[in-house]
Parts: structure tokens; C-alpha cells; sequence
């Protein structure tokens, strides 16, 4: 069971959320199913690589570090004939050959290996490019990863996939949750592949309602995902994002108010379930009808 | 002319807020044009009332077809793609478009020519008016990519026509995060304002933000939104931008009314042009027009 947790405006409370459902699913849940495993624990994964920030709430012990990047070329200058075939079939321009002189580069390149199967000579083999790393390790209850996209490197993307194959995200046992990055492109379109939910976090703002319409577009009418709402800092706004959901049959899953009260406590890196012990009951209903959702689902299929 | 860009690494520190009243402020004294480089989740159009004068199609990157009549279900094209976008289906291999980074690689591997590439209807871009000043925005597509190549096409109209009519500065409202927008969004820039908010998020991403405008060599300056949400957070961050040598250029209190702003539409210096907030953002729009004009403040200057 896959939940994702994603926004399109940012700052909207998506960790917040997604790190206090982690921390109140149900024991028992996570290891009723018949596969224990490594989801014998609920999996948390913080996919937001550029800005990773859910292991300040969570606080787990990282015990594993691994770089990871994108297999870039390299070629061997004894075997190139300087054919130029390499820079022929690049979309991306990240191979270009200049005289007897073949020149990479690495930022460009999207590590398709394209060069290297088209190279006549087997001129080419490819080198690890790294662009980022995994954590992973034990927080509490719940078994986690996160990664970490280099200062300085552009694509998000490899980082998130390396992270959700690593943990064997759609091996369909268990639990698992996705925190997304801001936005509505490729990084967050990467997250939610493979989900079986989205939750949309969103506040009750004109910002908050533009950018949870194009989320929606991307989750549910890009993917074909259900997906459902939580107002954060209910209160603060305007009704356009509840016009919205009834309009479109999307259901408002839990309210969490404007309350200065959890602004400060999450300012200083308090999981809101911890800080608010009030809210860890809503968090399990929440955990509750999803999953329900989620079976009902896959039932019906 | 003189390119600002607004950044923030965490999302919803207040970066558009914040750009929608340095434009009223900048707009008052020289001639502007806007950018809006945030185009997954464009928002500054919400609060400036543009006229639309223009409307163009984005090409982003494209995407693998394949032909089912030609293909012989050899699953070459699955073994070499990198990027699980060629999907195995009964009859035939199909393409997920949103998966597809549309490297080719399949289309020079399949041996029956059964696949070709066709470019993409990724979005749109717009030229607009506003009262402050010309603004250029786009809608990318839900789930496209290549919004880095969006951001510098949006960022480079914006920039000739700024020269083209002696505009005296391009503002550009960033993207959050680090990555691939953000860097598009921070090139060419002489000056970035940093805006976080004091909390363990604001402080992590305020470090890595900071660090990718430095790697690209842009000077920067901080803006600390929500400041008394932490008082404690604040001073680290502080005492951080001064151990960094980076110029802090004001706190903005925690203040509901620029919410009540965004909901009429409008900047907050617009929506309430005597509060407190409209003052501390005249305040720092003095700071970076200074320092845009080559006359750095002083972080002791600002009052604690």
C-alpha cells in the first residue's frame, strides 16, 4: 500500500502530515499482512531530494550511506575512430566529438546509455556520475530512507528512483509513505508512480487552490490516482478550495487549523502528532479510511 | 539593467508574496520587467491582475511512439530503456509519456523501425501587462518536464525586452528546491534574495539554497519571513548569514494580512499601504535596491 503525500504549492504542511501519518499507523496494521519482510514496519520515504527535510521530525538513525548518480560515458581513446556516430545519436548534446578529441558533458547528460550501444567500436563504457546519495535507517517504529540531491546538480529525478528501487517500493507488501517535493513536474510525477493514494496537502488560499488543481491534474487525471485532501491552516483563507473538492468530488479528508500553537512547534522540529498528542487520534482515522479506500479499491479490480 | 531573482529552497516561505511587493516598490521608482520562473505552480499572476497580450506554444522534449503494426515484440526497446518507459502489453510494447525522457535510444535499437519520437505540446508561455511592468509567465503542463528549458525561455523574453526598452531591472520570482528550475531560474542573475523562515525546514534548505547560488557564483542576500514564529531560529539564522558573511535585509513579522492580500489579488504593500508589514518591506526593498546598485548594506543596520 502506497501513499503519497504532495502539495503543488509548497510550505503547505505535505511533512508535517506525512511524517504524523507515519507515526500513527496502527500496530499491527503494518505486519498483518501474510508477507512480513522488510515492510514488517511501515516505510517512510522522503522523496522530496532536493530539500530532504523529514528526518528532522522523524530523527532516524542513518546507519546506511550510498552514492548514487547516473551512468555517464567514457570513452576509450584506443579504440574511438572519432566517428562522431556518439554525438549523432545524443538528444541532449552531452557528447560531442571535435577533431580526435571527444568531449562529455556530465550535466547534460541524462545517462541513457544511447552512446554506448550505438558506438560501432565499443569505444565507450560508462562510469558512475554521482549526483546525490541514499540514507537510510531506523526511526522509531518506522523504517526509513530518504535522499539527497548535490548542491550544484540539476536532476532530481535518478535520485528519487534509485531511492524507491532501493527500497523495493512496489513490492506491494505493507506500508509505505511517499513525501513529494513542491511542484507538479517530473520529480513529483516520479514519486507518485506506482502509488495506490495521493493525499494533497494544501492551505485555503487562491496560491494553495492554483497549485492543488494542476497536483490533482497530475495525480489523478495523469495517473488515474484517487486522490484526497487535507486543509492545513483551516481558517486562514477563503472557501475556494472546499467549492473546489465539492465541485470535483474530491473528498476533504481532515482540517487541521490555523493555530500558532503548531506553527512554533514545528518551527522547532516537533512532529505535529507528538507535539499535539490531540491530533494522533485524527492521524489514525485518517491512516484508517485511506486503507480502507485502498482495499475497497483494489476489490472492486 | 540589473537581473534579481527570489529563491528560498523550502517551499512556502513567501517567495511570491514577497516578489509581488518588491515589484510595487521597485515599479515606483524605475522601469521593471517580471518573470515568473516558478512554472509548475505559477502564482504571480494571481496577485498582479495582468492583461494577457500574448499566447505561445512550449516544445519540451519529446516522446517515443511505437508503431504496433511494425513491432515484432522483440522487447528490445524495454531491455535498453533506462527510464521504465516502455511498457510490455500483450500485442505490442507501449510508451508511458510521462516516464519517457525522450533519449531515443529505443528508437535507434529497435531493429523493425517501429518507433519514432514526436516532439511535445509541453505548455504555454505568456507576455502580459501589469501595472507594475511587463510580466512574462507559463503554465508547464501537469507532469512535463523540461521545466528548466520553460524557465529559461520565460527568463530570456523577459530579459530582451528589458534591454530592448532600457528597462532598469528583470525581476524573477523563483521555483523552490534546488534543482534543475532553480538553477535556470538563478543564471545570469546579479543578485538573489533568499527568503526562509525560522524553523528546522527553513534553516536545513536556507544552507542548501545558499550553497547553490554560490556554486553558480551569484551574490546573495536573506529575508527572514514569519520571524517571530521562532525567535530562537531566527537569531541562529542570524548569526549564520553573519558567519557566512551574507547580508541579512530584514524580518517580516508573522502576519495573517498577506493572506488577506492574496485573496483581493494584491500585492500587500497595495492592500494595506500604511501597515507595519508594508513598512518592513519598504524597509527591504531600500536594502536591495542598494545593494543592486552596488552599495551593500550593512547587516548591522538592521534593527533587532
Amino acid at each position: 500500500m502506497i501513499i503519497a503525500v504532495a502539495s503543488g504549492k509548497g510550505g503547505t504542511g505535505k511533512t508535517t502530515v506525512a511524517t504524523s501519518l507515519a507515526l500513527s499507523i496502527p500496530e499491527g496494521v503494518q505486519s498483518g499482512t501474510d508477507l512480513p519482510g522488510r515492510f514488517a514496519q511501515p516505510l517512510f520515504l522522503d522523496c522530496d531530494v532536493e530539500e530532504p527535510n523529514a528526518a528532522l521530525f522523524l530523527r532516524p538513525r542513518l546507519e546506511d550511506y550510498e552514492e548514487v548518480g547516473i551512468l555517464i560515458p567514457h570513452v576509450d581513446h584506443d579504440l574511438c575512430t572519432y566517428c562522431g556516430r556518439c554525438a549523432e545519436v545524443c538528444v541532449w548534446h552531452a557528447i560531442a566529438v571535435v577533431g580526435k578529441n571527444v568531449l562529455i558533458f556530465p550535466e547534460l547528460c541524462h545517462g541513457c546509455g544511447s552512446c554506448t550501444l550505438n558506438c560501432p567500436e565499443g569505444a565507450i563504457h560508462e562510469v558512475l556520475h554521482v549526483m546525490g546519495s541514499l540514507e537510510s535507517g531506523q526511526a522509531g517504529p518506522i523504517a526509513f530512507g530518504h535522499g539527497t540531491l548535490n548542491v550544484g546538480e540539476a536532476m532530481a529525478v535518478p535520485i528519487i528512483r534509485q531511492l524507491k528501487a532501493k527500497h523495493a517500493v512496489h513490492d506491494g507488501h505493507g506500508v509505505a509513505i511517499l513525501d513529494a517535493s513542491p511542484g507538479t513536474s517530473c520529480p513529483v510525477v516520479e514519486t507518485m508512480r506506482g502509488a495506490d493514494f495521493v493525499l494533497m496537502v494544501t492551505e485555503p488560499t487562491p496560491f494553495g487552490l492554483h497549485d492543488l488543481r494542476l497536483a490533482v491534474q497530475v495525480a489523478r487525471d495523469e495517473l488515474g490516482l484517487p486522490v484526497g485532501v487535507v486543509v492545513n491552516r483551516d481558517g486562514v483563507g477563503d472557501l475556494g478550495v472546499d467549492e473546489y473538492c465539492a465541485a470535483e468530488g474530491i473528498p476533504i479528508l481532515m482540517r487541521i487549523p490555523l493555530d500558532r500553537r503548531i506553527a512554533e512547534a514545528i518551527s522547532g522540529g516537533k512532529a505535529l502528532v507528538e507535539a499535539l498528542p490531540e491530533y494522533h487520534p485524527l492521524f489514525v482515522a485518517l491512516y484508517e479510511w485511506i486503507a480502507e479506500e485502498i482495499t475497497a479499491r483494489k476489490e472492486a479490480r | 539593467m540589473r537581473q534579481l531573482v527570489i529563491l528560498s529552497g523550502k517551499g512556502g516561505t513567501g517567495k511570491t508574496s514577497v516578489a509581488a511587493a518588491l515589484a510595487h516598490l521597485a515599479s515606483e521608482e524605475m522601469s521593471i520587467v517580471l518573470a515568473d520562473a516558478d512554472v509548475d505552480a505559477a502564482n504571480l499572476e494571481l496577485v498582479l491582475e495582468p492583461t494577457k497580450l500574448e499566447e505561445h506554444a512550449f516544445m519540451g522534449g519529446q516522446v517515443a511512439v511505437i508503431d504496433p503494426d511494425l513491432c515484432q515484440l522483440c522487447g528490445r526497446c524495454y531491455k535498453v530503456c533506462r527510464f521504465d518507459a516502455v511498457l510490455p502489453g500483450d500485442d505490442t510494447y507501449r510508451v508511458d509519456p510521462l516516464a519517457c525522457e525522450g533519449c531515443a535510444s529505443c528508437v535507434y535499437q529497435c531493429p523493425e523501425d517501429a518507433i519514432h519520437v514526436e516532439e511535445q505540446h509541453a505548455g504555454l508561455w505568456f507576455r502580459s501587462d501589469t501595472r507594475f511592468g511587463p510580466l512574462f509567465h507559463a503554465h508547464l503542463f501537469a507532469g512535463q518536464e523540461n521545466s528548466g528549458k520553460l524557465v529559461t525561455l520565460v527568463k530570456q523574453h523577459g530579459r530582451l525586452l528589458a534591454l530592448d526598452e532600457g528597462r532598469d531591472l528583470l525581476l524573477v520570482d523563483g521555483p523552490p528546491g534546488i534543482g534543475c528550475p532553480v538553477i535556470s531560474a538563478n543564471a545570469g542573475a546579479d543578485l538573489a534574495l533568499l527568503v526562509t523562515e525560522p524553523t528546522v525546514s527553513g534553516v536545513h534548505d536556507l544552507e542548501r539554497i545558499l550553497g547553490t547560488v554560490r556554486h553558480f557564483r551569484v551574490p546573495a542576500l536573506v529575508l527572514i519571513n514569519k520571524a517571530d514564529v521562532n525567535p530562537a531560529h531566527t537569531a541562529g539564522i542570524e548569526a549564520y548569514c553573519r558567519a557566512q558573511g551574507i547580508d541579512l535585509v530584514g524580518k517580516l513579522p508573522y502576519d495573517t494580512v498577506v493572506t488577506q492580500a492574496m485573496i483581493q489579488g494584491q500585492p500587500v504593500t497595495i492592500y494595506q499601504p500604511e501597515g507595519t508589514m508594508t513598512a518592513a518591506l519598504r524597509e527591504v526593498w531600500e536594502r536591495v535596491r542598494r545593494r543592486l546598485n552596488g552599495a551593500g548594506p550593512s547587516p548591522t543596520a538592521i534593527s533587532e
